[in-house]
C-alpha cells in the first residue's frame, strides 16, 4: 500500500489540477455546447432541439453587427499593432542609447487593465472636452473627432485604444526576434555591401516568421476575448454599434436572461479560437517532442 | 545583436558625417514622437485628475493644471458613487487585494508542483495532460461563464470573494503550470536520479532541490498572475455582487454611472488608483513582467 | 564467493522497442565491471535498471544475494556518479555530500566526521563551502565522487563520469578512480563509450550493441580473442585490421590468399585446417611488424607496397592496401619505410583471429 502510494505520488499530485481542468474547462465547454442545442431561455433546459439557437443567432441583426465588428476590429487591430510594433522594434534596434527608457514607455500600457485603458481613451476622445475641443481650440473650428459617439466610427475608436495597449508588447516580441538573428549572417551581408534596408527586408524579417506567428496568435486571441475594452470605452454603444461577440454573449447571459443565445454565441467564439489556436499549439507541442 | 553602425553604410568624410548626424536626429525624433503617443494618455489622466471640474471645462486637454487640487483623488478613494453606494474605491481596492493575494499564491504553488511533475516525473499520458491544460489557457472564458455561475451557486460561493479566488485559481493553473514546466524542463533529469539514489522522495526533492532553484520563475509567475487577476474584469463582473466587486468593476461603475454631474477628474483619479499596483510592479520588475508576457505567448 | 551483483535474463522494453535483450551478468565482490558500447547500445539504461531508476520488463537483479527487482533506488544500498555530475546547484559542496545522510537521518556528528574523511581522501577540503557553479569541471567531478564515497555502499555505479572532462584531466581522473578501486576494494559498475577507459579500469568488461551482450570477459580476453567482428572493430585503437581472404586446404594446414589491387595475391599459411573457404582475417596493428623485428612461431614475412607513413613519436604507423582494405601496421620509430616503396612486413599469425564473413562470429 505504502509502496503503491510512493510509486504513484506524481500522478496523485497532478490529479486534482487535472480533474479541475477536465471538469471546469472541458466539462463546462461540453455543458455550454449541450445547452446551445436546446430551447433554454431564462433557465437551462436539457432537451436537444437542434440548431434552433444558432438559427436565431444568425438571424439576429445585433449578432451580425457583433461578428462584423469582430472582423473589422480584429483585422485592423492585428495589422496595425504588428506594423507599428515591427516599425518601432526596427527603429529601436539601431543602437539607441536611451533604448531602456523608451522600451519601458512603449510597453507600460500592457500592465494596465483594459478598463483603465478604456476609461482614459474615452476621456481623450470625448467630443466636448477631448481631442476635438483641443484642436478646435488651436483655431481649426471645423475639426471633428466624435468617433466614440458615431455608430459608424465607434469601432475604430476601439481599434485605437486596443492598438495603443498591445503594440508595445508586439514591439517587445519583435525586438527579441531581431536580436536573436545570427550576427554572422548580418556581418557577411554587410561585407557584401548589401544596404541596411535590404538586409532587413531580405534576411532578418523573413527569418522571424515564427515570431510573426506568435504575435498573430496572441493578438487574435486578445481580439476575440476583447470585452473589457469595449465595455469601458463605449459600453457596446452607441446602441449596439460596437458590440463584439464577447459583449453580445455577456448581455444575453446576464442582462437579457437568454441562456440559449449566450451559449450558442460562446460556442461560436470558441470555434473561432479553436481554428486559430489548435493548429498552432499542435505544431508547437510537436516541435518540442521531436 | 543586429546593430548597424550607419558609418559602415555611408561614405566617410564630412558630408557623410553630416548626413549621418541628420539621420540619427530623424530616427531619435521619430522614436520620441512614438513615446509621446504612448505617454499622452497617462499624462492626460494625471493632469486631469489634478484639475478642478471648472478648469477641465474651460481649459485645454493637454494643459498642465493651473491650480493643483487633490480633491478628485480624495473623492475617488473614499466617496465616489459606484451605483447606489458612495464609498469610493477604497472597499473595492481591498476586495481586489484580498482576492489577488490568495489566488496568486495558490495558483503559483499548484503550477510549481504540476510543472515539477510534468517536467521531471514523466509518466505515460503526462504530455497529453499537459496539452489539455495548456489548451485551457486559450479558451474564450465566455464559454465557461454560464456553467461556472451555476456551479458557484451550488458550492455556496456565488457572489463571494472565495468564489472569485476559486475561479482565478482554476483558470490560472494552465499558465502557471506552463511557466514552471518550461523552466523545470531545462533542469537535467540526472538531478532527480541523484537525489533518488541519495534516498530523497518526491516531496523532499521538490522542497530541497527544485524550489531553491526556482526564484526567477516564481517571480515571473507571481507578476503574471497578479497582473492578470488584478486587471480582470470579466470574472469580476460576472461572479461578484454589490460589496464583493473587485476594483476594475468598481472603476467601470464610477465611470459609467449616469447619475449626477460627470466628474472627469474623479474618473481619472479612480483609473490611476486602479492601475497603480500593476504599474508599480511593472516599473519595479519590468524585466520579469516582459519575460512573463513572452512566455505567455508559448515560445519557451 | 557469492556474487555481489547478479543480473538474470533481464529484458527492458519501451513500448514496442526492445532496449535490452536477455542480459545475464554477474560480478564478484571487488570486481570493476565496465559496460562499454557505442551510443544507444543500452549501457546507460542497464545501469539505470541496476540503480532502480528505470523499471525492467522481465528478469531479475540481485545485489549481495537480495532480490532488488522491485526495490526503490534508496533501498538498494548503491551510490551513483553521473555524467553531468548532477550536483545540487543551490547547495554547498559540504551539503551536497551530506544530503544523502541527512535524508536518511544520520546524526550530525557522524555526518561531519564522514564529510571530513571523504574530503581529505579526495583533497577537496578547501572547496567545502563553495557552490557547484564556482567549481571547475575536475572539482565538480571530485565532489560527485565524494557524494558517492561518503555513502559507503555495496555497489558504486558510474555513468560516463569522465566524458565531460578535457583529455588531460580525463587521464588523471581515470587513474584516480583506478587507485580508489584498489584502495577501497569496492565493487563498481562503470559505463563508458571509451574503449581505452574500459581496458584500463575493468577487471571485467561487457561489450553491448543494440541491447544485446556481444562478449563478457577480462580486458585481455576481449582484446586478444574478440568474439565477433563488432567487438574486434570496437575495442582497440587503431582498430584491428579486418582483411577479407580466401583459404585453400593444403596438407595439414591452410593456405591463405589475400587479394591485392595489382600483382600477385599475398600468401600466408596457417596450421589450422578447419577454416571455411572465405574468412575475415583479423590482426592488430602491433601484430604486423617490419621484417626482422618480430620472430617466433607463426611469423611470416611478405613484401607489401606502403601507401602512407604516419610517424606517431614512439611508433610509426604504415598503411598498405590489402584485400581491398587499408591495413595498418605498427612499426618502430626508426623505420625507413617510404610511401610508394615496397617493404617487407612480418605478420604474426600466432595472434590472428578469424571471423565468418556472413555471421561475423569468431571461428578460431
Amino acid at each position: 500500500m505504502v509502496d503503491w502510494f510512493q510509486r504513484h505520488i506524481p500522478k496523485i499530485v497532478l490529479a486534482p489540477s487535472f480533474a479541475a481542468v477536465l471538469l471546469f474547462v472541458y466539462g463546462f465547454i461540453g455543458w455550454t455546447a449541450w445547452v446551445s442545442f436546446t430551447r433554454s431561455r431564462l433557465l437551462p433546459k436539457y432537451d436537444i432541439a437542434g440548431f434552433i439557437q444558432y438559427k436565431r443567432l444568425f438571424a439576429s441583426p445585433r449578432w451580425e453587427t457583433a461578428l462584423n465588428n469582430l472582423f473589422i476590429f480584429g483585422f485592423l487591430f492585428i495589422v496595425i499593432a504588428m506594423i507599428l510594433g515591427l516599425l518601432i522594434a526596427i527603429l529601436l534596434d539601431q543602437k539607441i542609447r536611451t533604448e531602456g527608457v523608451l522600451r519601458t514607455i512603449y510597453l507600460y500600457p500592457m500592465a494596465l487593465s483594459m478598463i483603465v485603458t478604456g476609461t482614459a481613451w474615452k476621456w481623450i476622445m470625448n467630443p466636448g472636452l477631448g481631442i476635438e475641443a483641443l484642436v478646435r481650440g488651436w483655431g481649426f473650428e471645423s475639426f471633428s473627432f466624435d468617433w466614440v459617439i458615431d455608430p459608424k466610427m465607434a469601432i475604430y475608436a476601439v481599434v485605437i485604444a486596443g492598438v495603443w495597449q498591445a503594440s508595445g508588447f508586439v514591439m517587445a516580441l519583435f525586438l527579441a526576434g531581431l536580436r536573436s538573428v545570427d550576427g554572422e549572417i548580418i556581418k557577411a551581408a554587410q561585407v557584401d555591401g548589401i544596404p541596411t534596408w535590404r538586409i532587413y527586408s531580405a534576411i532578418i524579417i523573413p527569418s522571424m516568421a515564427p515570431i510573426f506567428l506568435s504575435a498573430f496568435i496572441v493578438l487574435a486571441h486578445l481580439a476575440i476575448k476583447s470585452f473589457d475594452l469595449v465595455i469601458a470605452l463605449t459600453g457596446g454603444g452607441p446602441g449596439y454599434a460596437t458590440d463584439l461577440p464577447a459583449t453580445y454573449m455577456y448581455t444575453m447571459a446576464f442582462s437579457r436572461g437568454d441562456i440559449g443565445q449566450a451559449a450558442s454565441s460562446a460556442m461560436i467564439m470558441m470555434a473561432v479560437v479553436f481554428t486559430i489556436v489548435v493548429p498552432y499549439l499542435y505544431s508547437e507541442l510537436r516541435a518540442k517532442h521531436d | 545583436m543586429t546593430n548597424f553602425a550607419p558609418a559602415s553604410t555611408f561614405n566617410a568624410g564630412s558630408a557623410g558625417k553630416w548626413r549621418r548626424a541628420i539621420l540619427r536626429l530623424i530616427l531619435l525624433s521619430v522614436l520620441v514622437i512614438f513615446a509621446l503617443f504612448y505617454l499622452m494618455p497617462l499624462f492626460v489622466m494625471v493632469t486631469t485628475s489634478l484639475k478642478s471640474l471648472e478648469e477641465i471645462r474651460t481649459g485645454s486637454l493637454v494643459a498642465l493644471p493651473r491650480e493643483v487640487t487633490f480633491e478628485a483623488w480624495r473623492t475617488a478613494w473614499s466617496s465616489a458613487c459606484t451605483g447606489i453606494q458612495c464609498e469610493g474605491l477604497r472597499p473595492y481596492f481591498w476586495n481586489s487585494v484580498q482576492l489577488a493575494i490568495p489566488a496568486v499564491l495558490i495558483s503559483t504553488l499548484l503550477g510549481a508542483i504540476n510543472g515539477y511533475v510534468i517536467a521531471q516525473w514523466k509518466f505515460r499520458g503526462a504530455n497529453l495532460i499537459f496539452s489539455l491544460m495548456l489548451f485551457g489557457c486559450f479558451i474564450p472564458f465566455q464559454v465557461v461563464l454560464l456553467p461556472m455561475a451555476r456551479t458557484l451557486g451550488l458550492m455556496g460561493l456565488a457572489g463571494s470573494i472565495p468564489g472569485l479566488i476559486f475561479v482565478h485559481v482554476v483558470y490560472g493553473i494552465g499558465f502557471t503550470t506552463l511557466f514552471f514546466r518550461n523552466y523545470y524542463v531545462s533542469v537535467p533529469s540526472e538531478l532527480v536520479k541523484a537525489a533518488k539514489v541519495d534516498g530523497a522522495g518526491f516531496f523532499r526533492i521538490f522542497w530541497s532541490i527544485f524550489l531553491p532553484l526556482s526564484l526567477p520563475i516564481i517571480v515571473v509567475t507571481v507578476i503574471w498572475q497578479f497582473t492578470q487577476i488584478w486587471n480582470d474584469f470579466l470574472f469580476g463582473v460576472s461572479f461578484s455582487q454589490a460589496g464583493t466587486q473587485p476594483i476594475t468593476v468598481a472603476l467601470n461603475n464610477i465611470v459609467n454611472s449616469t447619475t449626477g454631474v460627470k466628474e472627469y477628474n474623479v474618473d481619472m483619479a479612480a483609473a490611476i488608483i486602479a492601475a497603480l499596483p500593476t504599474l508599480l510592479v511593472y516599473v519595479v520588475a519590468g524585466k520579469y513582467f516582459i519575460r512573463g508576457l513572452t512566455a505567455g505567448s508559448v515560445k519557451g | 564467493m557469492a556474487p555481489i551483483l547478479d543480473i538474470t535474463s533481464l529484458y527492458k522494453n519501451y513500448g514496442q522497442t526492445e532496449i535490452l535483450k536477455d542480459i545475464n551478468v554477474s560480478i564478484e565482490p571487488g570486481d570493476f565491471l565496465v559496460l562499454v558500447g557505442p551510443s544507444g547500445c543500452g549501457k546507460s539504461t542497464l545501469l539505470n535498471c541496476i540503480a532502480g531508476l528505470e523499471p525492467i520488463t522481465s528478469g531479475s537483479i540481485e545485489i549481495d544475494g537480495r532480490d532488488m527487482t522491485q526495490v526503490s533506488p534508496k533501498d538498494r544500498d548503491i551510490a551513483m556518479v553521473f555524467q553531468s555530475y548532477a550536483l545540487y546547484p543551490t547547495m554547498t559542496v559540504a551539503k551536497n555530500i551530506t544530503f544523502g545522510m541527512k535524508v536518511r537521518g544520520v546524526d550530525a556528528a557522524t555526518q561531519e566526521a564522514k564529510l571530513q574523511q571523504v574530503a581529505s581522501q579526495l583533497q577537496i577540503e578547501q572547496l567545502l563551502h563553495r557552490r557547484p557553479s564556482q567549481l571547475s569541471g575536475g572539482q565538480r567531478q571530485r565532489v560527485a565522487m565524494g557524494r558517492a564515497l561518503v555513502r559507503d555502499p555495496k555497489l558504486f555505479l558510474f555513468d560516463e563520469p569522465l566524458s565531460n572532462l578535457d583529455a588531460k584531466l580525463r587521464v588523471e581522473m581515470r587513474s584516480e578512480i583506478k587507485k580508489l578501486h584498489l584502495n577501497l576494494g569496492a565493487s563498481m559498475v562503470y559505463v563508458t563509450h571509451d574503449q581505452i577507459e574500459a581496458m584500463t579500469l575493468a577487471t571485467k568488461i561487457v561489450v553491448l550493441k543494440g541491447g544485446v551482450v556481444q562478449q563478457i570477459g577480462s580486458p585481455a580476453e576481449i582484446y586478444n580473442r574478440p568474439a565477433n567482428l563488432f567487438v574486434a572493430d570496437f575495442m582497440g585503437s587503431p582498430a584491428m585490421n579486418l582483411i577479407p581472404a580466401r583459404t585453400h586446404k593444403n596438407g595439414s594446414g591452410t593456405r591463405i590468399e589475400i587479394a591485392r589491387d595489382t600483382g600477385e595475391p599475398l600468401v600466408l599459411s596457417d596450421p589450422n585446417s578447419d577454416l571455411p573457404s572465405d574468412v575475415i582475417l583479423g590482426l592488430r596493428p602491433e601484430d604486423i611488424a617490419e621484417a626482422g623485428f618480430r620472430a617466433g612461431e607463426g611469423v611470416q614475412e611478405a613484401r607489401c607496397v606502403i601507401d602512407m607513413v604516419e610517424p606517431a613519436g614512439a611508433d610509426t604507423y604504415v598503411v598498405s592496401r590489402l584485400g581491398g582494405k587499408q591495413v595498418t601496421a605498427r612499426l618502430h620509430a626508426e623505420t625507413k619505410a617510404q610511401p610508394g616503396q615496397p617493404l617487407n612486413l612480418a605478420f604474426d599469425l600466432s595472434k590472428v583471429s578469424y571471423f565468418a564473413p556472413e555471421t561475423g562470429e569468431r571461428l578460431n
